[in-house]
Protein backbone atom coordinates (compact mmCIF):
# COMPACT_ATOMS: atom_id res chain seq x y z
CA UNK A 1 0.00 0.00 0.00
CA UNK A 2 1.90 3.05 -1.45
CA UNK A 3 0.35 5.78 0.36
CA UNK A 4 1.09 3.70 3.77
CA UNK A 5 4.71 4.25 3.12
CA UNK A 6 3.83 7.96 2.06
CA UNK A 7 1.97 8.57 5.44
CA UNK A 8 5.07 6.92 7.44
CA UNK A 9 7.11 8.93 5.43
CA UNK A 10 5.38 12.22 6.05
CA UNK A 11 4.99 11.31 9.94
CA UNK A 12 8.59 10.49 10.53
CA UNK A 13 9.61 13.74 8.11
CA UNK A 14 7.45 16.30 10.27
CA UNK A 15 8.96 14.69 13.29
CA UNK A 16 12.44 15.05 12.13
CA UNK A 17 11.49 19.00 12.00
CA UNK A 18 10.22 19.14 15.28
CA UNK A 19 12.84 17.41 17.26
CA UNK A 20 15.51 19.55 15.21
CA UNK A 21 13.28 22.90 15.96
CA UNK A 22 13.69 21.74 19.77
CA UNK A 23 14.60 23.99 22.16
CA UNK A 24 18.07 23.30 23.88
CA UNK A 25 17.89 23.29 27.36
CA UNK A 26 17.61 27.29 28.46
CA UNK A 27 19.85 28.56 30.73
CA UNK A 28 19.01 30.92 33.50
CA UNK A 29 19.25 34.13 32.75
CA UNK A 30 20.17 37.24 34.96
CA UNK A 31 20.25 40.17 32.60
CA UNK A 32 17.04 41.82 32.10
CA UNK A 33 17.81 45.22 30.18
CA UNK A 34 16.69 45.08 27.00
CA UNK A 35 13.52 43.77 27.95
CA UNK A 36 11.17 44.08 25.25
CA UNK A 37 13.26 46.06 23.42
CA UNK A 38 13.05 46.49 19.39
CA UNK A 39 15.81 47.93 17.22
CA UNK A 40 15.95 48.60 14.20
CA UNK A 41 19.38 48.71 12.01
CA UNK A 42 20.96 48.67 8.86
CA UNK A 43 21.51 45.55 7.25
CA UNK A 44 25.38 45.74 7.32
CA UNK A 45 24.70 46.02 11.06
CA UNK A 46 23.65 42.23 11.76
CA UNK A 47 26.13 40.16 12.58
CA UNK A 48 27.78 42.96 15.01
CA UNK A 49 24.83 43.96 16.76
CA UNK A 50 23.97 39.83 17.19
CA UNK A 51 27.56 39.62 18.90
CA UNK A 52 26.02 42.69 21.22
CA UNK A 53 23.01 40.67 21.74
CA UNK A 54 24.79 37.61 22.64
CA UNK A 55 27.68 39.26 24.79
CA UNK A 56 24.92 41.02 27.26
CA UNK A 57 22.99 38.12 27.57
CA UNK A 58 25.70 35.58 27.68
CA UNK A 59 23.58 32.28 27.05
CA UNK A 60 19.96 33.87 27.72
CA UNK A 61 17.30 32.13 25.27
CA UNK A 62 15.06 32.96 24.17
CA UNK A 63 16.35 36.68 23.08
CA UNK A 64 14.63 39.37 24.46
CA UNK A 65 15.87 41.77 22.22
CA UNK A 66 14.84 42.18 18.98
CA UNK A 67 16.09 43.23 15.77
CA UNK A 68 14.82 44.13 12.22
CA UNK A 69 17.34 43.78 9.65
CA UNK A 70 17.13 46.08 6.49
CA UNK A 71 18.22 49.19 4.59
CA UNK A 72 18.24 52.20 6.59
CA UNK A 73 15.75 53.96 3.92
CA UNK A 74 13.07 50.93 4.49
CA UNK A 75 13.48 50.83 7.76
CA UNK A 76 12.89 54.61 7.44
CA UNK A 77 9.45 54.24 5.60
CA UNK A 78 8.47 51.18 8.00
CA UNK A 79 8.69 53.49 11.37
CA UNK A 80 6.91 56.42 8.94
CA UNK A 81 3.86 53.71 8.27
CA UNK A 82 3.36 53.25 11.80
CA UNK A 83 5.83 50.22 13.12
CA UNK A 84 6.41 50.38 16.75
CA UNK A 85 10.74 50.28 17.78
CA UNK A 86 12.46 51.53 20.37
CA UNK A 87 15.90 52.32 18.66
CA UNK A 88 17.00 53.39 15.04
CA UNK A 89 20.52 52.81 13.97
CA UNK A 90 20.84 54.17 10.48
CA UNK A 91 23.59 53.85 7.95
CA UNK A 92 23.47 57.15 7.27
CA UNK A 93 22.67 60.60 8.39
CA UNK A 94 19.90 61.45 6.09
CA UNK A 95 17.25 58.71 6.95
CA UNK A 96 18.06 59.60 9.99
CA UNK A 97 17.41 63.07 9.61
CA UNK A 98 13.92 62.14 7.67
CA UNK A 99 12.78 60.34 10.08
CA UNK A 100 13.36 63.20 12.50
CA UNK A 101 11.92 65.61 10.05
CA UNK A 102 8.52 63.34 10.07
CA UNK A 103 8.56 63.36 13.64
CA UNK A 104 8.43 59.14 14.25
CA UNK A 105 12.19 59.70 15.75
CA UNK A 106 12.55 61.85 18.77
CA UNK A 107 16.10 61.39 19.74
CA UNK A 108 19.11 63.12 18.93
CA UNK A 109 21.18 61.33 16.59
CA UNK A 110 24.84 60.33 17.77
CA UNK A 111 27.76 58.70 15.50
CA UNK A 112 28.42 55.27 17.14
CA UNK A 113 30.70 53.53 14.37
CA UNK A 114 32.07 54.30 10.90
CA UNK A 115 32.71 51.51 7.35
CA UNK A 116 34.27 52.12 4.06
CA UNK A 117 33.14 51.22 0.67
CA UNK A 118 35.27 48.05 -1.02
CA UNK A 119 34.77 46.63 -4.21
CA UNK A 120 33.64 42.56 -4.10
CA UNK A 121 34.83 39.83 -6.48
CA UNK A 122 33.50 35.82 -6.58
CA UNK A 123 36.64 34.02 -5.73
CA UNK A 124 36.51 32.18 -9.01
CA UNK A 125 37.25 35.83 -10.58
CA UNK A 126 36.24 34.79 -13.95
CA UNK A 127 36.06 38.56 -15.32
CA UNK A 128 39.65 38.78 -14.01
CA UNK A 129 39.27 41.75 -12.25
CA UNK A 130 42.22 42.67 -10.48
CA UNK A 131 41.85 46.36 -9.74
CA UNK A 132 38.79 49.15 -9.35
CA UNK A 133 39.87 50.79 -12.98
CA UNK A 134 38.58 46.90 -14.21
CA UNK A 135 35.23 47.75 -13.22
CA UNK A 136 34.95 49.93 -15.78
CA UNK A 137 35.49 47.33 -18.55
CA UNK A 138 32.88 46.41 -21.34
CA UNK A 139 30.37 43.95 -20.69
CA UNK A 140 30.99 43.12 -16.98
CA UNK A 141 27.84 42.31 -14.82
CA UNK A 142 27.91 44.54 -11.48
CA UNK A 143 25.62 44.59 -8.79
CA UNK A 144 25.20 47.63 -6.77
CA UNK A 145 22.79 49.09 -3.83
CA UNK A 146 20.11 51.04 -4.87
CA UNK A 147 20.18 54.85 -5.11
CA UNK A 148 17.99 55.10 -1.82
CA UNK A 149 20.57 52.75 0.14
CA UNK A 150 23.08 54.44 2.24
CA UNK A 151 25.81 51.96 0.70
CA UNK A 152 24.36 52.77 -2.91
CA UNK A 153 24.50 56.77 -2.00
CA UNK A 154 28.43 56.50 -1.30
CA UNK A 155 28.94 54.17 -3.86
CA UNK A 156 27.86 56.70 -6.43
CA UNK A 157 29.98 59.45 -4.49
CA UNK A 158 32.68 56.90 -4.85
CA UNK A 159 32.33 56.63 -8.48
CA UNK A 160 32.22 60.20 -8.87
CA UNK A 161 35.60 61.08 -6.26
CA UNK A 162 37.45 58.61 -8.81
CA UNK A 163 35.90 60.22 -12.09
CA UNK A 164 37.98 63.78 -11.47
CA UNK A 165 40.84 61.76 -10.58
CA UNK A 166 42.73 61.32 -13.76
CA UNK A 167 44.36 58.03 -13.14
CA UNK A 168 40.41 56.98 -14.04
CA UNK A 169 39.47 58.78 -16.28
CA UNK A 170 36.37 61.53 -16.43
CA UNK A 171 33.90 58.70 -17.92
CA UNK A 172 34.93 56.17 -15.05
CA UNK A 173 31.85 56.67 -13.20
CA UNK A 174 29.80 56.27 -16.13
CA UNK A 175 31.47 53.18 -17.44
CA UNK A 176 31.19 51.73 -14.27
CA UNK A 177 26.92 52.54 -13.68
CA UNK A 178 26.96 50.85 -17.67
CA UNK A 179 27.76 47.69 -16.09
CA UNK A 180 25.51 47.69 -13.74
CA UNK A 181 23.29 44.75 -14.37
CA UNK A 182 20.94 45.35 -10.43
CA UNK A 183 20.25 47.40 -8.36
CA UNK A 184 19.63 45.86 -4.58
CA UNK A 185 17.69 47.50 -1.53
CA UNK A 186 20.24 46.44 0.88
CA UNK A 187 23.55 45.66 0.56
CA UNK A 188 23.41 41.98 1.73
CA UNK A 189 21.54 41.33 -1.23
CA UNK A 190 24.64 42.30 -3.34
CA UNK A 191 27.33 40.79 -1.18
CA UNK A 192 24.81 37.32 -1.80
CA UNK A 193 24.67 37.49 -5.51
CA UNK A 194 28.44 38.22 -5.94
CA UNK A 195 28.68 34.94 -3.54
CA UNK A 196 26.52 33.17 -5.91
CA UNK A 197 28.84 34.13 -8.71
CA UNK A 198 26.12 35.61 -10.28
CA UNK A 199 27.88 39.20 -10.54
CA UNK A 200 31.38 39.51 -11.18
CA UNK A 201 31.84 42.47 -9.06
CA UNK A 202 29.96 44.34 -6.23
CA UNK A 203 30.57 47.37 -4.17
CA UNK A 204 29.20 46.75 0.01
CA UNK A 205 30.99 48.12 3.07
CA UNK A 206 33.76 46.59 4.75
CA UNK A 207 32.00 45.03 7.13
CA UNK A 208 30.43 42.75 4.54
CA UNK A 209 33.33 41.08 3.46
CA UNK A 210 32.83 37.47 3.15
CA UNK A 211 35.22 34.10 2.96
CA UNK A 212 33.43 33.39 -0.22
CA UNK A 213 34.69 36.26 -2.00
CA UNK A 214 37.72 38.26 -2.76
CA UNK A 215 38.07 42.05 -1.76
CA UNK A 216 39.44 44.54 -3.45
CA UNK A 217 40.46 47.61 -1.48
CA UNK A 218 39.45 51.32 -2.19
CA UNK A 219 42.13 54.20 -1.47
CA UNK A 220 40.77 56.35 1.23
CA UNK A 221 40.97 59.31 -0.86
CA UNK A 222 38.46 58.26 -3.24
CA UNK A 223 36.62 56.40 -0.62
CA UNK A 224 33.82 57.66 1.56
CA UNK A 225 33.69 56.79 5.14
CA UNK A 226 29.75 55.76 6.17
CA UNK A 227 29.10 57.29 9.41
CA UNK A 228 26.35 55.07 11.46
CA UNK A 229 24.29 57.08 13.48
CA UNK A 230 21.48 55.81 16.46
CA UNK A 231 18.78 57.26 18.08
CA UNK A 232 15.93 56.55 20.87
CA UNK A 233 13.03 56.50 18.89
CA UNK A 234 10.95 58.21 21.82
CA UNK A 235 13.61 60.77 23.00
CA UNK A 236 15.44 58.34 25.88
CA UNK A 237 16.79 54.79 25.55
CA UNK A 238 15.56 53.65 28.94
CA UNK A 239 17.33 50.33 27.86
CA UNK A 240 20.48 51.31 27.77
CA UNK A 241 21.19 49.92 24.39
CA UNK A 242 22.41 52.83 22.64
CA UNK A 243 24.83 53.92 25.82
CA UNK A 244 26.23 50.16 25.74
CA UNK A 245 26.81 50.34 21.91
CA UNK A 246 29.08 53.15 22.79
CA UNK A 247 30.96 51.78 25.76
CA UNK A 248 34.37 50.45 25.05
CA UNK A 249 32.91 47.26 25.06
CA UNK A 250 30.31 47.69 23.09
CA UNK A 251 32.98 49.60 20.35
CA UNK A 252 34.99 46.68 20.30
CA UNK A 253 32.68 44.13 19.24
CA UNK A 254 31.85 46.66 16.88
CA UNK A 255 35.86 46.94 15.85
CA UNK A 256 35.82 42.72 15.79
CA UNK A 257 33.63 42.75 12.68
CA UNK A 258 35.19 45.15 10.75
CA UNK A 259 33.72 48.66 11.67
CA UNK A 260 35.78 51.83 12.52
CA UNK A 261 35.81 52.68 16.24
CA UNK A 262 34.67 56.56 17.52
CA UNK A 263 35.46 56.68 20.82
CA UNK A 264 39.47 57.23 19.85
CA UNK B 1 -56.75 34.78 7.85
CA UNK B 2 -54.08 32.52 8.05
CA UNK B 3 -52.78 31.15 10.98
CA UNK B 4 -49.29 29.67 11.53
CA UNK B 5 -48.50 26.42 13.07
CA UNK B 6 -46.04 26.70 15.71
CA UNK B 7 -43.46 24.51 13.56
CA UNK B 8 -44.22 26.94 10.80
CA UNK B 9 -43.47 29.84 13.05
CA UNK B 10 -40.13 27.80 14.55
CA UNK B 11 -38.76 27.48 10.84
CA UNK B 12 -39.20 31.32 9.97
CA UNK B 13 -37.38 32.30 12.63
CA UNK B 14 -34.82 30.11 12.18
CA UNK B 15 -34.53 31.01 8.77
CA UNK B 16 -34.64 34.41 9.56
CA UNK B 17 -31.16 33.92 11.98
CA UNK B 18 -29.71 31.93 9.02
CA UNK B 19 -30.25 34.86 6.79
CA UNK B 20 -28.77 37.31 8.91
CA UNK B 21 -25.70 35.04 10.22
CA UNK B 22 -25.14 35.17 5.95
CA UNK B 23 -25.83 38.52 5.87
CA UNK B 24 -23.23 39.21 8.30
CA UNK B 25 -20.61 37.11 7.08
CA UNK B 26 -20.78 38.30 3.49
CA UNK B 27 -20.58 41.69 4.70
CA UNK B 28 -17.60 40.91 6.97
CA UNK B 29 -15.97 39.08 3.65
CA UNK B 30 -16.74 41.88 1.50
CA UNK B 31 -15.20 44.90 4.03
CA UNK B 32 -12.23 42.65 4.36
CA UNK B 33 -11.40 41.60 0.42
CA UNK B 34 -12.96 45.21 -1.17
CA UNK B 35 -11.03 47.60 1.74
CA UNK B 36 -7.60 47.53 0.83
CA UNK B 37 -8.50 48.28 -2.79
CA UNK B 38 -10.97 50.93 -2.02
CA UNK B 39 -8.57 52.57 0.47
CA UNK B 40 -5.56 52.09 -2.49
CA UNK B 41 -7.69 54.11 -5.08
CA UNK B 42 -9.08 56.67 -2.49
CA UNK B 43 -5.64 57.46 -1.54
CA UNK B 44 -4.22 57.86 -4.91
CA UNK B 45 -6.84 59.94 -6.05
CA UNK B 46 -6.97 62.38 -2.90
CA UNK B 47 -3.21 62.31 -1.91
CA UNK B 48 -1.12 62.33 -4.96
CA UNK B 49 -0.90 64.41 -7.99
CA UNK B 50 -2.11 61.34 -10.18
CA UNK B 51 -1.21 62.42 -13.64
CA UNK B 52 2.53 64.09 -12.90
CA UNK B 53 3.35 60.10 -10.89
CA UNK B 54 1.95 58.73 -13.91
CA UNK B 55 4.06 60.25 -16.51
CA UNK B 56 7.26 59.83 -14.78
CA UNK B 57 9.92 57.80 -16.13
CA UNK B 58 10.23 55.25 -13.85
CA UNK B 59 6.53 54.53 -13.66
CA UNK B 60 6.67 54.26 -17.31
CA UNK B 61 9.32 51.94 -17.62
CA UNK B 62 7.89 50.18 -15.56
CA UNK B 63 4.49 50.27 -16.88
CA UNK B 64 5.79 49.22 -20.62
CA UNK B 65 8.22 46.50 -19.14
CA UNK B 66 5.43 44.68 -17.39
CA UNK B 67 2.95 44.86 -20.64
CA UNK B 68 5.94 43.56 -22.87
CA UNK B 69 6.65 40.97 -20.86
CA UNK B 70 3.81 39.67 -19.50
CA UNK B 71 2.56 39.29 -23.38
CA UNK B 72 5.49 37.48 -24.25
CA UNK B 73 5.34 34.98 -21.01
CA UNK B 74 1.31 34.88 -22.19
CA UNK B 75 1.97 33.88 -25.93
CA UNK B 76 5.01 31.06 -24.37
CA UNK B 77 2.49 30.12 -21.93
CA UNK B 78 0.00 28.96 -24.30
CA UNK B 79 2.07 27.56 -27.07
CA UNK B 80 3.95 25.28 -24.83
CA UNK B 81 1.19 24.69 -22.62
CA UNK B 82 -1.84 23.82 -24.54
CA UNK B 83 0.01 20.02 -26.08
CA UNK B 84 1.12 19.73 -22.21
CA UNK B 85 -2.42 19.93 -21.35
CA UNK B 86 -3.97 18.27 -24.36
CA UNK B 87 -1.51 15.21 -23.64
CA UNK B 88 -2.13 15.33 -20.11
CA UNK B 89 -5.81 15.37 -20.48
CA UNK B 90 -6.20 12.59 -22.94
CA UNK B 91 -3.58 10.01 -22.00
CA UNK B 92 -2.26 7.83 -19.11
CA UNK B 93 0.95 6.22 -18.90
CA UNK B 94 2.91 5.15 -15.70
CA UNK B 95 4.17 8.63 -13.44
CA UNK B 96 0.94 10.58 -15.12
CA UNK B 97 0.00 11.59 -11.72
CA UNK B 98 3.89 12.70 -10.96
CA UNK B 99 4.07 14.59 -13.59
CA UNK B 100 0.13 16.16 -13.07
CA UNK B 101 1.72 17.30 -9.75
CA UNK B 102 4.93 18.24 -10.50
CA UNK B 103 3.48 20.46 -13.44
CA UNK B 104 1.28 22.42 -10.42
CA UNK B 105 3.90 22.46 -8.35
CA UNK B 106 4.60 26.63 -8.91
CA UNK B 107 0.98 27.46 -7.57
CA UNK B 108 1.73 26.55 -3.81
CA UNK B 109 5.36 27.17 -4.02
CA UNK B 110 6.63 30.38 -2.71
CA UNK B 111 7.80 32.45 -5.58
CA UNK B 112 11.25 32.97 -4.23
CA UNK B 113 11.69 29.28 -4.48
CA UNK B 114 11.27 29.14 -7.87
CA UNK B 115 13.64 32.38 -8.32
CA UNK B 116 16.33 30.06 -6.16
CA UNK B 117 15.46 27.33 -8.80
CA UNK B 118 15.59 29.22 -11.76
CA UNK B 119 19.37 30.93 -10.70
CA UNK B 120 20.58 27.43 -9.58
CA UNK B 121 19.15 26.18 -13.07
CA UNK B 122 19.91 28.98 -15.57
CA UNK B 123 22.43 31.05 -13.30
CA UNK B 124 26.06 31.04 -14.56
CA UNK B 125 26.83 28.48 -12.08
CA UNK B 126 23.52 27.01 -12.71
CA UNK B 127 22.95 23.45 -14.32
CA UNK B 128 22.13 24.31 -17.88
CA UNK B 129 23.46 28.11 -16.83
CA UNK B 130 27.23 27.50 -16.68
CA UNK B 131 27.69 25.51 -19.85
CA UNK B 132 25.56 28.60 -21.55
CA UNK B 133 27.69 30.73 -19.80
CA UNK B 134 30.95 29.22 -21.80
CA UNK B 135 28.88 30.18 -24.64
CA UNK B 136 28.36 33.42 -24.36
CA UNK B 137 24.56 33.26 -23.80
CA UNK B 138 24.02 34.60 -19.51
CA UNK B 139 20.60 34.77 -19.14
CA UNK B 140 20.33 36.36 -15.30
CA UNK B 141 19.67 39.71 -14.82
CA UNK B 142 18.02 40.44 -17.91
CA UNK B 143 14.59 41.07 -19.89
CA UNK B 144 14.73 37.21 -20.39
CA UNK B 145 15.39 36.30 -17.08
CA UNK B 146 11.94 38.48 -16.23
CA UNK B 147 9.65 36.14 -18.83
CA UNK B 148 10.91 32.75 -17.59
CA UNK B 149 10.06 33.67 -14.05
CA UNK B 150 6.53 34.85 -15.54
CA UNK B 151 6.49 31.76 -17.25
CA UNK B 152 7.91 29.47 -14.72
CA UNK B 153 5.00 30.95 -12.01
CA UNK B 154 2.23 31.32 -14.69
CA UNK B 155 2.14 27.98 -16.75
CA UNK B 156 0.20 25.84 -14.23
CA UNK B 157 -2.71 28.13 -14.02
CA UNK B 158 -3.13 27.69 -17.91
CA UNK B 159 -2.45 24.00 -18.14
CA UNK B 160 -4.75 23.32 -15.57
CA UNK B 161 -7.91 24.80 -17.00
CA UNK B 162 -6.94 24.37 -20.07
CA UNK B 163 -6.68 20.26 -19.20
CA UNK B 164 -9.89 20.27 -17.51
CA UNK B 165 -11.17 22.13 -21.13
CA UNK B 166 -10.04 19.42 -23.20
CA UNK B 167 -10.82 16.72 -20.47
CA UNK B 168 -14.96 17.85 -20.28
CA UNK B 169 -15.17 18.13 -23.87
CA UNK B 170 -14.50 14.58 -24.74
CA UNK B 171 -12.83 12.73 -27.14
CA UNK B 172 -16.00 11.27 -29.29
CA UNK B 173 -15.88 14.95 -31.49
CA UNK B 174 -12.27 14.35 -32.37
CA UNK B 175 -13.19 10.37 -33.11
CA UNK B 176 -16.06 11.53 -35.61
CA UNK B 177 -13.61 14.38 -37.21
CA UNK B 178 -11.00 12.10 -37.91
CA UNK B 179 -13.72 9.11 -39.56
CA UNK B 180 -14.73 12.07 -41.63
CA UNK B 181 -11.17 12.17 -42.57
CA UNK B 182 -9.45 14.78 -40.81
CA UNK B 183 -6.25 14.52 -39.72
CA UNK B 184 -4.91 14.06 -36.01
CA UNK B 185 -3.62 17.63 -36.08
CA UNK B 186 -6.74 18.85 -38.01
CA UNK B 187 -9.02 17.15 -35.54
CA UNK B 188 -7.08 19.13 -32.32
CA UNK B 189 -6.69 22.61 -33.91
CA UNK B 190 -10.48 22.41 -35.18
CA UNK B 191 -12.38 20.27 -32.76
CA UNK B 192 -10.46 19.89 -29.65
CA UNK B 193 -9.41 23.12 -29.21
CA UNK B 194 -13.06 25.32 -30.43
CA UNK B 195 -15.31 22.97 -28.06
CA UNK B 196 -12.36 23.80 -25.12
CA UNK B 197 -12.07 27.66 -26.37
CA UNK B 198 -14.10 28.76 -22.85
CA UNK B 199 -11.08 27.08 -20.62
CA UNK B 200 -7.96 27.72 -22.77
CA UNK B 201 -9.27 31.59 -22.59
CA UNK B 202 -10.34 31.44 -18.98
CA UNK B 203 -6.86 29.75 -18.15
CA UNK B 204 -4.96 32.56 -20.14
CA UNK B 205 -6.40 34.98 -18.10
CA UNK B 206 -5.34 33.55 -15.03
CA UNK B 207 -2.07 32.83 -16.16
CA UNK B 208 -1.13 36.60 -17.65
CA UNK B 209 -2.89 37.63 -14.19
CA UNK B 210 -0.17 35.98 -12.46
CA UNK B 211 2.67 36.75 -14.40
CA UNK B 212 1.79 40.58 -14.15
CA UNK B 213 1.58 40.51 -10.06
CA UNK B 214 4.95 37.93 -10.24
CA UNK B 215 7.47 39.78 -7.58
CA UNK B 216 9.22 36.88 -5.59
CA UNK B 217 11.18 34.79 -8.62
CA UNK B 218 11.45 38.06 -10.70
CA UNK B 219 13.67 39.68 -8.15
CA UNK B 220 15.70 36.61 -7.17
CA UNK B 221 16.15 35.49 -11.10
CA UNK B 222 16.18 39.05 -12.49
CA UNK B 223 17.22 41.34 -10.45
CA UNK B 224 15.45 44.70 -10.46
CA UNK B 225 17.04 47.39 -12.80
CA UNK B 226 14.46 50.60 -13.70
CA UNK B 227 13.56 49.83 -17.75
CA UNK B 228 15.49 46.28 -17.62
CA UNK B 229 14.01 43.98 -15.32
CA UNK B 230 12.07 46.20 -12.95
CA UNK B 231 8.06 45.40 -13.55
CA UNK B 232 5.28 46.92 -11.89
CA UNK B 233 5.50 44.90 -8.93
CA UNK B 234 9.44 45.47 -8.31
CA UNK B 235 8.94 49.27 -8.89
CA UNK B 236 6.30 49.32 -5.90
CA UNK B 237 8.25 47.62 -3.29
CA UNK B 238 11.54 50.12 -4.67
CA UNK B 239 9.58 52.87 -4.68
CA UNK B 240 7.77 52.46 -1.55
CA UNK B 241 11.27 52.94 -0.06
CA UNK B 242 11.27 56.44 -0.81
CA UNK B 243 7.35 57.45 -0.15
CA UNK B 244 4.13 55.93 -0.62
CA UNK B 245 3.12 58.46 -3.68
CA UNK B 246 4.53 56.18 -6.46
CA UNK B 247 3.54 52.99 -5.12
CA UNK B 248 0.06 54.17 -4.91
CA UNK B 249 -0.17 55.28 -8.48
CA UNK B 250 1.53 52.01 -10.14
CA UNK B 251 -1.15 50.16 -7.55
CA UNK B 252 -4.30 52.14 -8.99
CA UNK B 253 -2.80 51.09 -12.63
CA UNK B 254 -2.33 48.21 -11.91
CA UNK B 255 -5.67 47.38 -9.84
CA UNK B 256 -7.79 49.15 -13.06
CA UNK B 257 -6.30 47.39 -15.87
CA UNK B 258 -6.58 43.70 -13.87
CA UNK B 259 -9.95 44.52 -13.01
CA UNK B 260 -10.79 45.45 -16.59
CA UNK B 261 -9.63 42.38 -17.85
CA UNK B 262 -11.34 40.13 -15.28
CA UNK B 263 -14.53 41.90 -16.17
CA UNK B 264 -14.27 42.30 -19.66
CA UNK B 265 -13.18 38.68 -20.02
CA UNK B 266 -16.60 37.42 -17.87
CA UNK B 267 -18.75 38.99 -20.59
CA UNK B 268 -16.88 38.29 -23.61
CA UNK B 269 -17.57 34.98 -22.04
CA UNK B 270 -21.14 34.96 -21.26
CA UNK B 271 -21.45 36.48 -24.67
CA UNK B 272 -19.96 33.27 -25.77
CA UNK B 273 -21.89 30.77 -24.02
CA UNK B 274 -25.25 32.04 -24.55
CA UNK B 275 -24.47 32.35 -28.34
CA UNK B 276 -22.87 28.56 -28.37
Amino acid sequence: MPWRITLVFLIGFSLAIVAACGDDDAPSCNGDSFVGFTVFAASSLTEAFEAIEEHHYSGCSPARLSYNFAGSQALRTQLEQGASASVFASANARQLDLARESGVVKGTPVVFARNRLVVIVPTRNKAGIEDLQDLANDGLKIIVAGEDVPAGEYTRQFLENASSDPAFGADYGEDVLANVVSEETNVRQVVARVELDEADAGIVYATDVTDAVTMIEIPDELNEIAEYFVAAINGTDSSGFIDFVLSDEGQSILEDHGFMRVDQ
Amino acid sequence: MTTRTTAERTYSIQRTGEVALAAIACLIAFVFLCLPIVAIIEKAVRDTSFFDVVSSSEVTDALRLSLVTTSISLVLVVVFGTPVAYVMARTRFPGHALLDTLIDLPIVLPPAVGGLGLLMAFGRRGILGEPLSDLGIEVAFTTTAVVMAQTFVASPFYIRSARAGFEASGEELEHVARTLGSSRTGAFLRVAVPVAMPSLLAGAVMAWARALGEFGATIMFAGSFAGRTQTVPLAIYRLLETGVEAPLVLSTVLIVLSFSVLLAFRLLLRRALLTL
